[in-house]
């Protein structure tokens, strides 16, 4: 299962950042973001609950950087 | 400007007005000092903020942190102006690259703005605007004069004229009428147009383009890979190198039992902080290639990733198929040779049997036939791949297929003079004749070919699986350096994996096919190129690159484009770097002050920025 999210991100570096603590979020399996398009894409598990991932995703995101902003 | 940068803008005025200012008053010490910190808490509270939480979640290396602690050890050592000073340009140069990354990224949406918004349907004599997604296959939709096909379809009234350029970068228009198939993405010119759509939006090739685009920029290229991991152990680095400055000389001098001089090396490691921010390299090669990508995508080359746009550069060989790429694809009888019967009988013969395949070559013999096909006549039809066809008419076995069915049917045969496609009959063992028919080569491959080679590349193979004779004759005429011929599409991959081993390891092997039953090539090959790829969903879904339009010549211009973007990238990385180094160099040793540290960071962000925008333009020089 693989979604897409609008993102606001303002540099490259901190949308590297997020693609990474996103990949450690569990119940996902994949995740790119791209800083160019503002969009990230995330491949998740089979059978999660992926309201409940995403949520731990936008988490993980504030963590690394503060002022992302993921579209749910 | 968007909300969040109008507002850094503005505090950015507010904090020059009062550093300026603040210049006039007559006040030392502490008092100056406050003053000064107003200015400071007005620019960086927010980098400051942002530094502390990286802290706090164990993300410490950043450029933040960077900032947060060179700024406060200027205030600490007295420097107010410069402390200000610095956090004040880091936030103009990151405003102006928030601007410029959102500038160009508009440019190439706008490029590629071929999403449409709604699509007509007609009820009860009125046009009512609906969400594309909503139309079901097989809807009537209405197309105004000036607006977009938004699905794919086939045309059952009106005649009109097409602008194709936001698909494959062709200016002519295209000519369209009752029965022509349309693609979403295309605006329609001149007449009312009703089609009848044959996928679902999201099927349509519009839907497939913006996707295809938007994923492109996540596979990262080398080089990105590369940045990404060197700004990882580089920033960590940096602030150890700074912290040794600060340290080690005052501590050696006071073992020593000269003056520690500590004030002199702390400013020293702060210079070097600023200086050894990553910022221009991190945000500026993403930005190119993003730009490359998109100045492709105006030309009607469409590269499924930033990792393709660099492998092109390196392209040595290049692979193409013949039927469709360096010829039109477009067969047609062009002289009938029977033996023992009349030339009708053959050709019926041969187009009956034909009558189940879509190959060009079939569809050739059906419209020389041009009658039609009673195809209830035709049975036990059986495909050789690689031969040809047999089917059972009016109880009669009946062969049709190239000089080597012929041969394995131990049938002997008349061999033509002339150079084509040949199609020789045989009924119940019986030879009957042939039939020829001629592809007709594009009219810009033998361009094609010459442009790949003044591009760089070392070898332009053929392969196709056509006769000898037909084959080294189209060769020939088009100068590629190597024909293979007679080939079935499995010794296409063969062919392809020999050339693989045979080349260097940094050279890269392109494929170029025009998507029809080359997937398992175009996936083997280094890059996989698909031509004319409009409206062939396999194409785009095998290829790594998709040429939306038939020419050859774009191949060139997409290793062109991909070059400039590498030139673009290297000398980005090479003039930041050396920028950076030499300055660490004199800063270590004290001949660069706070000054010339913010020009090494804002100033060489700003300048490779504005040399990534250019990987956006290419301007086709015409001779």
């Amino acid at each position: 299962m693989k979604k897409k999210y609008k993102i606001e991100v303002d540099c490259a570096n901190c949308a590297a950042k997020m693609e990474e603590a996103t990949k450690k979020v569990a119940g996902v399996k994949d995740a790119t973001v791209g800083f160019m398009t503002q969009k990230m894409s995330v491949e998740f598990e089979e059978e999660v609950d992926i309201d409940a991932v995403m949520q731990e995703v936008v988490k993980a995101c504030k963590r690394v950087e503060d002022d992302c902003e993921i579209y749910l | 400007m968007n909300k969040k940068q109008k507002k850094v803008m503005l505090r950015i005025i507010i904090a020059a007005l009062l550093l300026v200012t603040f210049h006039f008053v007559p006040v030392e010490g502490y008092l100056q000092l406050i003053l000064y910190l107003v200015p400071y808490a007005v620019i960086g509270y927010d980098i400051l903020r942002k530094a502390v939480l990286g802290i706090i979640h164990g993300e410490v290396f950043d450029e933040n942190f960077l900032m947060a602690v060179a700024t406060i050890g200027a205030f600490a050592l007295g420097e107010y102006v410069e402390g200000s000073a610095v956090m004040l340009f880091y936030q103009v140069g990151e405003l102006f690259q928030s601007y410029a990354v959102g500038k160009s990224r508009k440019n190439i949406t706008d490029l590629m703005d071929i999403r449409p918004d709604y699509a007509n349907i007609e009820e009860n004599g009125a046009l009512i605007q609906v969400d594309p997604d909503d139309v079901e296959v097989g809807s009537i939709i209405v197309v105004q004069p000036g607006e977009k096909v938004p699905i794919d379809g086939v045309i059952v009234e009106g005649t009109t004229t097409l602008n194709t350029s936001a698909l494959t970068g062709e200016s002519v228009p295209r000519q369209a009428k009752p029965g022509d198939e349309v693609i979403s993405g295309c605006v329609n010119l001149s007449g009312l147009l009703k089609i009848e759509t044959t996928k679902e939006f999201e099927e349509s090739t519009v839907s497939k383009i913006l996707e295809l685009v938007e994923n492109s920029s996540m596979k990262k290229s080398k080089s990105e890979n590369f940045i990404t991991r060197f700004a990882k152990y580089y920033t960590p680095a940096v602030c150890y190198g700074a912290l040794a400055l600060a340290l080690l000389p005052p501590i050696v001098n006071m073992l020593m039992g000269n003056p520690a001089n500590w004030s002199v090396w702390v400013i020293r490691a702060l210079t070097t902080l600023v200086i050894s921010c990553p910022c221009a390299l991190v945000i500026s090669i993403p930005l190119s290639f993003f730009g490359g990508i998109g100045g492709a995508s105006a030309k009607g080359i469409l590269v499924k990733g930033s990792n393709y746009l660099e492998a092109l550069a390196d392209t040595k060989y290049v692979v193409c198929d013949k039927t469709g790429t360096l010829t039109k694809g477009v067969f047609e009888v062009t002289n009938i040779v029977p033996q023992g019967i009349s030339k009708e009988e053959l050709l019926e013969k041969a187009a009956y049997v034909e009558s189940f395949s879509n190959h060009p070559i079939s569809k050739s013999l059906k419209t020389a036939y041009g009658k039609d096909i009673d195809t209830s006549k035709v049975s036990d039809v059986e495909e050789i791949s690689g031969y040809g066809v047999s089917a059972v008419i009016d109880g009669k076995k009946i062969y049709v297929g190239n000089t080597k069915f012929m041969k394995k049917l131990h049938v002997s045969y008349t061999e033509p003079k002339q150079v084509a496609t040949e199609v020789h009959v045989a009924m119940d063992g019986v030879y009957g004749g042939y039939i020829l028919i001629s592809d007709v080569v594009k009219e810009n491959a033998k361009e094609a070919v010459e442009k790949l080679k003044k591009a760089g590349v070392k070898q332009v193979v053929m392969l196709t699986g056509d006769a000898k004779r037909t084959a080294d004759a189209v060769g020939k005429k088009l100068s590629v350096d190597v024909v293979k011929s007679e080939l079935l599409p499995a010794d296409k991959v063969a062919e392809v994996e020999k050339l693989l081993e045979q080349k260097g390891a940094k050279e890269k092997l392109a494929f170029v096919g025009d998507g029809i039953n080359d997937a398992p090539v175009l996936s083997r090959a280094d890059l996989g190129i698909a031509m004319g790829a409009l409206g062939s969903d396999a194409a785009i879904e095998a290829a790594d690159i998709v040429l939306m339009d038939d020419d050859p010549a774009k191949i060139a211009l997409a290793i062109k484009i991909s070059k400039k973007t590498l030139r673009i990238v290297y000398q980005n990385i090479v003039f930041a770097l050396a920028i950076k180094l030499g300055c660490l160099a004199l800063g270590a040793i004290g001949f660069v002050n706070m000054w010339w540290a913010i020009f090494a960071d804002v100033g060489v962000m700003v300048i490779a920025v504005l040399n990534a925008t250019r990987a956006l333009q290419y301007k086709v020089k015409e001779p």
